[in-house]
């Protein structure tokens, strides 16, 4: 199924072992030398007592996998140590081979069996020792495996993720290539986007303004942009309609890039005279300031067509139901599920998800965007085939102890966990 | 030349988070560092941009006596005084030993942020309980078929959610009552649609970075 539970890879299956092989030329053929350090604890430290009467402290010291280097895994069993009535923490020592003493690299709290040392060099071969302290006393571990760091290529843990691109990313290409060659692309209607013209010709008959606002997010954020190639289609016909648009913004670079979408619609509407820097205008950075200042300006202004698209949180509601209130007409889209049932409740058309992202493509009516958006088909069509196979998968496992169907199982789960 | 540099620009670093995201190393790890660091610059330098712009919007609307020009006034006063304030307790504090930020309780902005600041901000967020209440009646109003499954569905899960939905059906088996009715409604439709929709983000979210960095989607340029 496609969970984000975390499952670790069974080592029953064939992808394992792929994976495994992987790993091990991707890591350089050098990752650690694994030979049994002689250094016993005496031999560096006298104040570290040995255990008596519970068996060392066993350990593994591994360099992190995919990762950019300079980091070593290190993880133990405490054989009980943790339980005794005085027990305070772990050590975790390190000892580069040439040295003679080992240095503390980090304490663990009650209950960890991990740490990740992060201040390993990689040109440099480690031993580890774990110490239990109880009391005054320090239990040490044998020391641990020589182990040197090293950085991986590439992320193994993503490989399904970057399959799913590659499939998704090369439907896509496919079909703006197809729809370049003229071929004829079905797209159902979306009534949000449908409405756009109907909402700018409401305004401007009845002489009021528009008010756009592309969202919370700054400008690093997908919904946000997807909310400004929206509102370049959007200010072409309003620029064609002559009517007048406001946007506040809760960022100083969304007003930046704003002004500069704006400017350009304009200019590809012939209309650059009519455009203005202050039709695009910051408000605040908080978020129930720049709220305040919505709501404001609806209940003064009161413009005829309300546009909210990009990423919203608490204040949707705060600003579709003031829109509403006022009587305008409101097409709302966003990507975030928690606000998209505001919108739906308060507001004429909602973009859902997709939709938003959709939109731009869908408006410019060009061949090579709307090819683009059959692409998208492609990725549900397999996602939707994955799912059935998911559930088919689950559903026999469940009926049938059989070892294939729970080898079936593990594996989809493997291949959609990314940790 | 001024709009292939965009693309070109746009182009690079869109592919460089990319491939930095699947190889966690250097020289992509660094770019991307790098790409990073130059947001946050840029952000940082916007700021007063931002603040300037609004500045002069207010002062325009006041000179000109426009429309709700008071309003303006009020915003000019607000960042003057604020900003006044800051200054004067970061100078004071410094002289303070030990020495004490502009940002430290006690100081005289921080009785701003916690008498003006705070309950305004408080005022907006409750607002929201009663756009709640509005929109909840016009949501739930059972018009037609889907309306009435969502009525019925918000029913349930809200009836369920407080003791008073199990005390009604403690005459079924505990797995019946109705707070089990409306963890099921959470799991699984709800967390089935929830999905639904999340699937077609991320499939939307890749089609439209793709457009943006082939420099397929150059709305913004198109005024060239």
């Amino acid at each position: 199924m496609l969970t984000n539970q975390d499952h670790s890879f069974s080592k029953s299956h064939p992808c394992h072992i792929i994976v495994i092989i992987l790993s091990f030329v991707f890591s350089g053929f050098g990752a650690s030398a694994q030979a049994e350090d002689t250094a016993t604890v005496a031999t560096y430290s006298s104040d570290i007592s040995p255990a008596v009467d519970l068996p060392p402290i066993t350990l593994l010291a591994v360099d992190t996998d995919n990762d950019n280097g300079g980091s070593i895994t290190i993880s133990w069993d405490d054989a009980g140590y943790s339980e005794l009535p005085q027990f305070r923490g772990y050590e975790i020592l390190r000892r580069s081979i040439q040295a003679n003493a080992p240095v503390l690299v980090g304490t663990a709290p009650h209950g960890s069996s991990s740490l990740v040392d992060k201040s390993v060099s990689d040109d440099t071969t480690y031993v580890y020792y774990v110490a239990a302290t109880v009391g005054e006393e320090r239990f040490v571990s044998d020391s641990s495996s020589h182990v040197q760091s090293t950085w991986q290529i590439y992320n193994t843990t993503l490989t399904p993720l970057l399959i799913a691109l590659i499939i998704v990313g090369g439907s896509v290409i496919f079909f703006i290539e197809t729809a370049k060659r003229g071929r004829k692309l079905f797209l159902r209607k979306i009534a949000g986007l449908e409405a756009v013209n109907e909402a700018v010709g409401r305004a401007t008959e009845m002489g009021r303004p528009i008010l756009f606002v592309a969202g919370i997010a700054d400008i690093d954020d997908v919904q946000t942009i997807a909310g400004l190639t929206i509102l370049g289609r959007l200010g072409r016909t309003i620029a064609e309609y002559d009517t007048k648009i406001t946007m506040p913004t809760r960022t100083s670079l969304v007003m930046t890039a704003g002004r500069e979408t704006l400017r350009e619609a304009y200019m590809a509407a012939g209309r650059p005279d009519a455009y203005s820097d202050d039709m695009v205008f910051y408000v605040s950075d908080e978020q129930f300031g720049f709220a305040a200042a919505v709501d404001g300006i609806l209940v003064r202004d009161k413009p005829a067509a309300c546009f909210y698209l990009g990423t919203f949180h608490a204040e949707s509601l705060i600003m579709a139901e003031t829109g509403n209130l006022i009587g305008a007409i409101q097409i709302a889209g966003t990507a975030q599920p928690a606000q998209l049932p505001f919108f739906v409740a308060a507001c004429d058309y909602t973009l859902i998800g997709e939709e938003l992202f959709a939109a731009s493509a869908y408006l410019s009516e060009e061949p090579r965007q709307l090819g683009s958006l059959k692409g998208q088909d492609v990725g549900k069509a397999v996602a939707m085939m994955l799912i059935l196979a998911g559930v088919l998968i689950m559903t026999l496992a469940s009926m049938w102890e059989l070892d294939t169907m729970n080898q079936l199982q593990q594996l989809m789960r493997d291949l959609f966990s990314l940790n | 030349m001024k709009r292939e540099i965009p693309l070109i620009i746009t182009f690079i670093a869109g592919t460089v988070f990319v491939v930095a995201y699947f190889v966690p190393h250097s020289p992509f790890n660094r770019a991307e560092s790098l790409f990073n660091d130059w947001f946050a610059i840029l952000a940082a330098f916007a700021i007063w941009l931002g603040a300037l712009n609004l500045l002069k919007i207010c002062a325009l609307k006041v000179s000109r006596r426009s429309k709700d020009w008071y309003l303006g006034f009020v915003i000019i006063v607000g960042f003057f005084v604020t900003v006044a304030v800051g200054a004067y307790d970061g100078v004071v504090g410094l002289s303070n030993v030990p020495a004490t930020a502009f940002r430290d309780p006690g100081t005289n902005f921080d009785w701003i942020y916690r008498n003006v600041y705070t309950p305004l901000s408080a005022t907006m967020f409750a607002m929201l309980a009663f756009f709640v209440a509005s929109a909840s009646y016009r949501a739930f109003r059972a018009r037609n078929f889907q309306a009435t499954l969502l009525l019925l569905a918000g029913f349930l899960v809200m009836l369920g959610r407080v003791p008073v939905g199990d005390l009604i059906t403690g005459f079924l088996p505990p797995a019946y009552q109705m707070s089990q009715w409306a963890t099921w409604i959470m799991d699984f439709p709800q967390t089935a649609g929830q999905r639904a929709i999340m699937i077609g983000i991320a499939l939307g979210i890749i089609s439209t970075s793709l457009r943006v960095i082939l420099g397929i989607e150059r709305s913004r340029l198109e005024g060239e």
